[in-house]
């Protein structure tokens, strides 16, 4: 028989929650919500579970129309979930009375590892933590570390940045549209993002050498100029996206089945989302005009002319219908930075933070010193605190950087849009059916690697 | 003295210990025990700091009150944006929960418990978040060693 002691071999929780209750005991507190939850769905051998059946069934209340709340747990494995984001649902029936979000499948560290790291280092580590808007993440850890500076980013650079930041954008969205279009039934608008994805990354392969994880922008400004050929090749997607954009929507925007899923589903007052601290397409869905590229132009965005979509139902469908449009004012975007793009450097002439051209070390001593300090011991930042947000794909994203004055940061934390928003899932899911789950939590647009890190 | 400084010592006198802008950026810095105070005031004053974009810590060994705090506020109005820091304290850091301000406050309290272990009074489901529930000691201290954690798993190989 099973006790109630957790002190004991036999408490009848695995031993993940047997320690939660414990720590909880040591601290003299009682279980937090979350892990009273995570302790109901805990795993059980097959001989435990059929041990506890035949306890519960013996316990419950057996009169017609008496049913208890049922506990699933959906993940952190489970193919419409978006990710290794595990959900476990209290449903009555087959309406959602709760939902807890349990995260941190695939937390990595990055922020510990980056104050092991030199400055220069970090931008490597950065990449990867919201795996679909790369040059969202490295943009906004470098825009901080230059703000600490106070180095100054050459025009065409800039340029550059925003260029690939916009492109960054249509790949995310493109993503997100296939993968809903997968997890809501709609499979062949998989096949037609992810062949216009794929030509996005031959792009991002010709200028930066990687399809993902780019390390293109530096502190200071990019890598290397454009390649030759990349203009060309970006002016042709250009003209035919706009196109390929009409044909997702043939396929969606007035699709009964996609309508019936998504309409009037998911919807919360936008002060409420503004309460759960929700940026991005989701916010804006919901009427709020908020987008940083306009309220707070960086990088030159004030130069561009551009549309911020909105829309006012709020509801999975209006998330839809405004990154649908947002790819449109992206490729806008691009077509103002190719006709205007300026030319000189693309990255700042500042020896002691940026690396000496290579053709340099073979015939001048001062820049083949520079280039041992700074890639031995990195460059110094001065010391003081920074934060520099950034609109990604999916809201505000910002890196806030503490420097003592070293060559290693103090601090680097990253405030990642998929993590604050994913939030508003339980409350965006209550009284909805289990079917609408699924498209809440796909229109939210969640990265599990940027809400982990 | 700048317009939100003068906005929380309307609210709650005495909370504003001393203010700096630094690379534009406007830091403001409370009394611990105000800080619930202070971002309900600039919250609901007329700047409208409505959202709470993050809110984060540093730890810092050697001061005194060792664990940083930083509250990153924006105002949906105007784009303005503002820092509010605070310490924690070296010994049993604790710090009242601004969930009753902010409700997305929940998640982001959580992270700094977890990697910092400073505790939030009132704060509604304050457990770990992104480290698993029985992980011992709090990650992101300084004094946490990188590479010292135990493997997981390892007996399922």
């Amino acid at each position: 028989m099973s006790t109630t002691d957790p002190r004991t071999e036999n408490f009848p929780l695995a031993a993940e929650s047997r320690e939660a209750t414990l720590a909880a005991l040591r601290e003299e507190r009682g279980l937090t919500p979350t892990e009273r939850v995570i302790a109901s769905v805990e795993a059980y051998t097959p001989q435990e579970a059929a041990e506890r059946t035949l306890a519960n069934e013996m316990l419950a209340d057996t009169r017609p129309g008496v049913r208890a709340p049922l506990l699933i747990n959906l993940g952190p494995n489970h193919p419409s979930t978006h990710g290794v984001l595990r959900l476990i649902v209290e449903l009555d029936g087959e309406v959602v009375k709760e939902v807890t979000p349990v995260i941190g499948y695939l937390h990595t560290g990055i922020e510990k590892q980056c104050e092991n790291k030199t400055w220069w280092q970090g931008v490597t580590l950065v990449t990867r933590m919201d795996y679909l808007a790369p040059f969202a993440n490295i943009k906004t850890y470098t825009m901080s570390v230059e703000k600490l500076l106070g180095i100054e980013v050459p025009g065409r650079a800039q340029w550059i940045r925003v260029l690939l930041a916009e492109l960054n954008r249509i790949a995310s969205h493109l993503v997100w549209l296939g993968t809903s279009g997968l997890e809501l039934g709609a499979m062949s608008v998989f096949f037609y993002c992810y062949r216009e994805r794929d030509e996005l990354l031959d792009l991002f392969e010709m200028v930066s050498g990687e399809r993902m994880n780019h390390r293109y922008f530096q502190v200071g400004g990019c890598a290397q100029d454009l390649p030759p050929g990349f203009i060309e090749r970006l002016q042709a997607f250009i003209d035919e996206m706009p196109r390929r954009i009409d044909e997702y929507e043939a396929l969606l925007t007035g699709n009964p089945i996609w309508k019936d899923r998504m309409k009037g589903v998911g919807v919360l007052p936008a002060d409420d989302l503004i309460a759960l601290g929700v940026t991005g397409p989701t916010l804006r869905a919901a009427g709020v005009p908020h987008d940083l590229r306009k309220t707070n132009p960086y990088s030159g965005y004030e130069h561009f002319q551009f549309e911020v979509p909105t829309a006012t139902e709020g509801d999975c469908y209006a998330r839809y219908l405004v990154r649908v449009r947002e790819m449109r004012e992206s490729l806008r975007i691009i077509q103002q930075v190719i006709d205007g793009l300026p030319e000189g450097p693309t990255i700042a002439d500042d020896r002691k933070v940026v690396l000496p051209p290579r053709e340099e070390l073979a015939w001048s001593m001062e820049a083949l010193i520079h280039h041992f300090k700074l890639v031995s011991e990195g460059f110094k930042v001065p010391a003081g605190e920074a934060y520099a947000p950034i609109e990604s794909p999916r809201g505000e994203m910002g890196c806030y950087v503490v420097s003592d004055g070293g060559p290693k940061p103090h601090r680097v934390h990253m405030r990642d849009p998929s993590f604050v928003n994913l939030q508003a899932t339980a409350p965006l899911c209550r009284g909805n059916y289990l079917a609408d789950l699924i498209a809440i939590v796909a229109t939210l647009d969640p990265v599990m690697g940027g809400v982990d890190r | 003295m700048s317009d939100v400084s003068a906005q929380i010592e309307m609210a709650s006198p005495g909370a504003v210990v001393g203010e700096h802008e630094l690379l534009g950026e406007l830091t403001v810095e409370v009394q611990k025990e105000r800080i619930v105070e202070a971002c309900r005031a600039l919250r609901d004053g007329p700047s409208q700091y409505v959202l709470l974009s993050d809110i984060t810590c540093a730890d810092f060994p050697d001061e005194p009150g060792r664990f940083r705090l930083a509250y990153e506020l924006t105002s949906l109005a105007t784009g303005a944006r503002v820092r509010l820091r605070t310490w924690a304290g070296a010994l049993d850091p604790e710090i009242e929960s601004v969930t009753s301000v902010w409700p997305g406050a929940n998640w982001m309290e959580r992270e700094v418990y977890d990697m910092f272990g400073v505790r939030f009074n009132g704060h509604p489901d304050l457990c770990r978040i992104l480290n698993p529930l029985d992980w011992d000691g709090h990650p992101l201290r300084r004094d946490y060693p990188i590479g010292g954690e135990e493997v997981q798993f390892s007996d399922a190989v």
